[in-house]
């Protein structure tokens, strides 16, 4: 199959469309958010005909709620920067995705989950944390962290499954060494991170948020009492919580997200990133053929695969797009794979193309709230890449690719499982 | 991207997401708390950079303008 030719994927998203003219002719019925992707790189068929009436669609959530979805590249920027629309969670109205998440108590998220100013103050007390120099001074620890997992995978294969092998251990690590949590305890948090984004209940969400708080809260108690190490969470706690800086509650709201979110998203980012790769052999040559190429690949892949897909706001004024006015009290939801393949930004959007300018994607979100640690990312991303497949040449799928189990639409995107072989 | 350009960071908005040092590295850079600031000499708009504006564009907060100097 040639790799950039849609047409002959089977999967891709223009072999399922339906005839534009007839849903830009009049307002189609609101379409179910969000959806299971049915080819892991592309946005749910179903979502096809969202494309039509960009940049804005009726959407009908889980619970029945109406909301409004925006899939244009333009207005999911301009609203994503747009301080009328708030993150806080706990607003009353605050619109729900599914259904793990539909629980009266919800607790504070911290970060993402908070507006300003409160939210300007965490992020400029780790933004020094996470930046584009202190994510190039972690190559050589990323670098080593890469070459010791395939070392042992490679000792104990093939074939192996990539993500309990690879694509996890990775940025678990990673994010360990970088905050000061001991990867010895990771089974434990990892299966509750699972839990917390994947479980089958609100029940389930809620005991696996309190047992990392409690985890969380006593290895702050910890560093605060005893002897502090290097990490970012030993910093905050001697340069921050011992000051009188950050309460302890907020201390450990923040440290569960950035633990969750450090590990989680480029896990899943590296999966899906491998099988997208793997089903693109032409472009996958072209990359092996020019490391130059890794960090565009990159970027292209962060584009395409939008992980993140269904950024949640609640508009607490009138805000008008496009001639449409969203009005104060309703929900409004991103579909960054859908804003991603604006084809007015994004020429022959649904290609895998390492040449394209894939940058002012929205896969790291936009404005206040774009992911902290994206630099983090982007160095963990090539280096787990480009040495995952200069080290194993011979790199390919151990079934066929269509029994290959990803994760549903109602969490972060990624592989399941990843069978390969070399 | 002409050199009668002035570039102004606003560091009472930016969030130290390091998109401009990222896309025109030259020009851009951060300091030790994260917050974007010019590199030395570039306060002129980088000599013509032709990144420049896509460094404007790539902030996720709007906190980089570019202002034509009079003349």
């Amino acid at each position: 199959m040639t790799a950039s030719s849609t047409s002959s994927d089977p999967s891709s998203p223009s072999a399922s469309a339906t005839a534009p003219e007839a849903l830009a002719a009049e307002p189609s019925a609101p379409v179910a958010f969000p959806q299971d992707r049915t080819c892991p790189y592309h946005p749910p068929a179903a979502y096809d005909p969202l494309r039509a009436t960009r940049p804005l669609a009726r959407i009908t959530l889980f619970d029945g709620r109406p909301a409004w979805l925006v899939t244009g590249h333009a207005a999911a920027r301009a609203l994503l920067a747009d301080p009328r629309l708030s993150s806080d969670r706990t607003r009353p109205g605050f619109p729900v995705a599914t259904a793990r998440f539909g629980s009266p108590r919800r607790r504070r998220t911290a970060l993402l989950g908070v507006d300003d100013p409160e939210h300007h103050t965490q992020r400029r007390m780790l933004a020094p944390s996470f930046t584009l120099r202190r994510a190039a001074a972690l190559r050589p620890g990323i670098r080593r962290v890469v070459d010791g997992r395939l070392d042992a995978m490679i000792a104990q294969g093939p074939p192996a499954d990539l993500v309990a092998a690879f694509a996890l251990p990775v940025p678990s690590m990673v994010i360990c060494s970088l905050l000061g949590v001991p990867y010895a305890d990771h089974e434990f948090f990892e299966e509750q991170s699972r839990r917390l984004l994947r479980g089958p209940s609100v029940e389930d969400t809620l005991d696996a948020r309190d047992r990392l708080d409690e985890y969380l809260g006593g290895l702050i108690d910890r560093k605060r009492t005893g002897p502090c190490g290097d990490g970012v969470l030993d910093d905050l706690v001697r340069e921050r919580l011992r000051e009188g800086g950050v309460d302890r509650d907020e201390l450990v709201a923040l440290a569960v997200i950035l633990l969750i979110a450090g590990h989680e998203t480029t896990a899943n980012m590296i999966s899906l990133g491998t099988y997208t790769l793997l089903r693109h052999p032409d472009r996958l040559a072209e990359l092996r053929g020019d490391p130059a190429l890794v960090p565009a690949a990159v970027e292209e892949l962060l584009r395409m695969l939008s992980i993140a897909d269904g950024l949640l706001r609640l508009a607490t004024e009138d805000v008008e797009v496009a001639g449409t006015v969203i009005r104060a009290g309703e929900g409004v939801l991103f579909a960054t794979s859908v804003v991603n393949r604006d084809d007015t930004v994004y020429a022959d959007p649904d290609a895998l193309d390492l040449h394209r300018p894939a940058r002012h994607h929205v896969a790291f979100g936009f404005g206040v709230h774009q992911c902290l640690g994206q630099n983090l990312a982007r160095a963990e991303l090539e280096i787990a890449l480009q040495t995952l497949f200069a080290r194993l040449p011979g790199l390919r799928l151990a079934i066929p690719a269509d029994r290959i189990p990803f994760k549903p639409g109602d969490t972060i995107q990624g592989m399941l499982e990843l069978p390969v072989t070399w | 991207m002409h050199t009668g350009t002035r570039i102004d960071i606003d560091r009472d908005v930016c969030i130290g997401a390091g998109q401009c040092a990222l896309t025109a590295p030259a020009v851009f850079t951060q300091d030790d708390d994260g917050y974007s600031t010019l590199r030395p000499g570039r306060e002129d708009g980088g000599h013509g950079d032709a990144m420049v504006g896509e460094a404007v564009r790539a902030c996720p907060v709007g906190a980089i303008t570019l202002s034509r100097q009079g003349g």
